[in-house]
């Protein structure tokens, strides 16, 4: 018997397989190789533009948003579909978007109908690249004690103050930003507010990580400018918004742990090059092995879990902070097998330059996994939530 | 389908909860240990889960049973495990069901699984570690075998109706071929079964099979093909153990984190200070993702996806990292009172290194999965 989600998973298949260009079945290597979107989609190339726009137009960016806001209006199950003949294919996420996975789900629950046909078709399209105005210098894991103003004046808020750890900040288009706008309320005194970072007063400055990179930025308000149409639910409501979002962060965050459980283990791939196998094709280092292979039942074992809270959040049934405990195992599981692939590499993955180890990819790749247990709120802070909201352990 | 219980396996799990809860709680087990009692679990239990449904949940409607799957068996074993209940449910109804499942020896056991009268035991290692080689050797002898050798960790081996035996007729341990599972009656000449008390008050038996001669109809299956049956019993007891861990984990679990709640030093319940929490925050997020792993190989196993033996080694071995350390963490965040014997915890870390030592341990399963992978 056919049924629809099989007739669904047969067109899925056929549509995929006519428009998924064969260099974006390929893995995803390098930052360069993440499409990002944006205004300026210079640096894409023609494959990563055709596949962005041609998921784009079908929605499939964010299958499951309603069609009305450029969403593919999904079913739960129909999203799963898509999601295993994506994975199938090994096809690329066509668009990698704070838009997509932290903004919009806060702007479906407290946006304004005009906030939703404005904002969210354009982050379906990968046409706006936001970032996201949380830390600053003194509010760090204390993030409700922020101090960056939004003064009322009248028609617009007048912001000044400074952002810390904006990912990308330099590159985006907008922001999602959490402002000050009553001195007298810690967690009531705060407002959500989006803005256009070319407004007049903005200004970024990229900081230098350990990676040698710099995806994070210091960001400056300078009596910038913000429409009152720009504030995301009640004035002094802000936090929960701000906590509703960053939910959402952790889930994104947490797939950082899904990394090689694929078909090839590119673990195991750098471990039989360094350190070789014996005859009967086992790694001819034998702690090594255990370790990967140890590793290994974790990692499957949280892809698991991934497939479980993904199906239990899309039918209602998670506890609302269980992306604390996905945010902390799956940033700590992405820590370790970082860990593990230096090891395994040894001095080859050491060079930092070379254009063997493509300018030191896997090396600068380890030392970012660092921020993954810090950004988003540190594995501390997420052990304090599972512990007081889901275990009920007193204060 | 999703990676949760439907409405249906819920109201089981509900019902299964109730009913060990009510007739087999830890303190039934106390006392079966305090009685010194020699069968190793209650007869009457076995038949009130044979009135309930239970022992037929793996059977085929067409054979009396319920027909249904290891997401079913594993909402009853989970729910045994919480309980520290003595059953002989994974070996007979889980792991000895799947083996017979199919083949000519169904029709001669299945009534007597179904009724609660029969117990089945797993006759399969024959050294300390669980290994995937079998050494045993069963030798053509007239009409049938004899079988000759030694098995241990014979869980219900002293009182079990039927033992699942694993032999070599053919080739040498390692081999695949070669292997043949047998359905040998305790009762068969030559076969001594001596009970030994475990750890955890169980009872497993070290079987001596002295000569023991079983006819051609004793094959389970076909002869030096025992790997195919011997896989599904191991795949069934694996997931099954996994799915009792994470009620000994969940148990163990719980029953620490409402200790932190109640026990108060220096003026204040202990759960309030940080070092605790965040040792059991960790603790639950390992029993989640153990949970995870437990499900999704049950689902495949249903499914009969190809999929389902890599899940499988990874349910048993993650069960067996979190569940250790939950017992772990119960004992010692219990402090002195979970060192003794009149506290319950004690019991959750002996059933716990049980059933992680079980079908093979986390270790046993990763170097299964690495070969599996090609490393």
């Amino acid at each position: 018997m056919t049924t629809d989600l099989d007739t669904f998973r047969a067109d899925t298949r056929a549509w995929l397989d006519a428009n998924c260009p064969p260099e974006m079945r390929e893995p995803v290597r390098s930052e360069k190789d993440a499409v990002w979107g944006g205004r300026d989609q210079s640096a894409l190339t023609p494959a990563q533009k055709q596949w962005m726009d041609a998921m784009g137009q079908r929605g499939w960016t964010v299958p499951d948003w309603p069609t009305e806001y450029g969403g593919g209006g999904l079913s739960a199950a129909e999203t799963k579909v898509l999601r295993e003949e994506m994975a199938r294919i090994r096809a690329r996420n066509p668009l990698n978007s704070f838009g997509i996975s932290m903004l919009g789900p806060a702007l479906l629950k407290y946006g304004t109908e005009e906030q939703k046909k404005r904002f969210l078709p354009e982050i379906a399209r990968g046409e706006i690249r936001w970032c996201q105005g949380y830390s600053e210098p003194n509010a760090g894991s204390d993030l409700a004690s922020l101090a960056t103003s939004a003064e009322d004046k009248g028609d617009h808020f007048l912001v000044n103050g400074q952002k810390v750890w904006t990912s990308y900040a330099d590159k985006a288009d907008w922001i999602f930003c959490l402002v000050r706008t009553d001195r007298t309320n810690k967690h009531n005194g705060i407002s959500f507010v989006l803005f256009d970072m070319a407004s007049e007063g903005v200004s970024t400055k990229p900081i230098l990580l350990i990676s040698g990179y710099s995806p994070f930025c210091e960001t400056f308000f300078d009596n910038v400018k913000v429409p009152k149409e720009n504030l995301v639910g009640e004035l002094n409501k802000g936090w929960d918004v701000a906590k509703y979002l960053l939910g959402h962060e952790r889930e994104m965050i947490s797939g950082m742990g899904l990394g090689g459980t694929g078909a090839k283990n590119p673990l195991v791939e750098v471990a039989k090059r360094s350190v070789g196998t014996g005859d009967d094709g086992q790694l001819a280092d034998p702690l090594l092995r255990a370790q990967l292979a140890l590793f290994d039942v974790r990692a499957k074992a949280f892809a698991a879990q991934s497939e479980r809270f993904i199906d239990e959040l899309k039918a209602g049934r998670a506890h609302p902070a269980q992306p604390s405990m996905m945010k902390y195992y799956g940033t700590e599981l992405n820590k370790t097998r970082y860990e593990l692939l230096m090891s395994a590499g040894g001095s080859d993955e050491l060079e930092w330059e070379s254009e063997a180890s493509d300018g030191g990819r896997e090396a600068r790749a380890w030392l970012r996994t660092k921020a993954n247990s810090i950004e988003g709120g540190t594995s501390e802070v997420q052990l304090n939530i599972i512990a007081k909201r889901i275990l009920e352990l007193p204060s | 389908m999703p990676l949760f219980l439907n409405d249906e396996q819920t109201m089981l799990r509900d019902t299964a909860k109730d009913f060990v809860t009510e007739h087999a709680p830890v303190s039934h087990m106390r006392a079966l240990r305090d009685a010194k009692d020699a069968t190793g679990f209650s007869r009457d239990l076995w038949k009130q889960f044979a009135d309930m449904g239970f022992t037929g949940i793996l059977i085929g409607e067409d054979a009396g049973g319920l027909g249904l799957g290891h997401v079913e068996a594993g909402v009853v074993l989970e729910e045994i495990g919480r309980n520290l209940s003595p059953s002989p449910f994974l070996t007979t109804a889980v792991a000895a069901v799947e083996a017979l499942k199919g083949t000519a020896q169904a029709d001669r056991w299945f009534p007597g699984i179904l009724a609660g009268e029969t117990v089945a035991a797993l006759a399969i290692d024959e050294g300390a570690k669980h290994r995937s080689s079998v050494g045993m050797k069963a030798e053509r002898s007239g009409n049938g075998f004899r079988l000759t050798g030694a098995k241990q960790f014979v869980t219900h081996g002293h009182v079990a109706d039927l033992l699942i035996v694993a032999a070599r007729t053919a080739g040498s341990p390692d081999d695949d071929a070669g292997v043949t599972l047998f359905a040998v009656p305790r009762d068969a000449a030559g076969l001594t079964a001596t009970p030994e008390r475990l750890a955890d008050a169980s009872l497993a038996a070290r079987i001596a099979f002295d000569g023991v001669e079983v006819d051609a109809d004793a094959v389970i299956g076909e002869v030096d093909a025992g790997r195919d049956p011997l896989s599904r019993l191991l795949r069934a007891g694996r997931t099954g153990a996994a799915a009792e861990m994470l009620g000994v984990g969940g148990g163990a679990m719980d029953m620490t984190v409402g200790y932190l709640k109640d026990r108060k030093q220096f003026g204040v319940a202990i759960g309030s200070f940080q070092a605790l929490q965040h040792r059991a925050a960790h603790l639950y997020s390992e029993m989640e993702v153990a949970r995870a792993a437990v499900l999704k190989a049950q689902q495949l196993l249903d499914a009969g996806d190809e999929k389902a033996d890599q899940a499988v080694s990874v349910a048993k071995a993650m069960t067996g990292l979190a569940t250790t350390l939950a017992v772990q963490e119960g004992v010692q965040m219990h402090g002195g009172i979970g060192m003794t014997d009149e506290y319950d915890i004690g019991f959750y870390m002996k059933s716990g290194r049980v059933l992680a030592e079980m079908f093979g341990d986390a270790n046993f399963h990763a170097d299964l999965l690495a070969k599996t992978a090609g490393y």
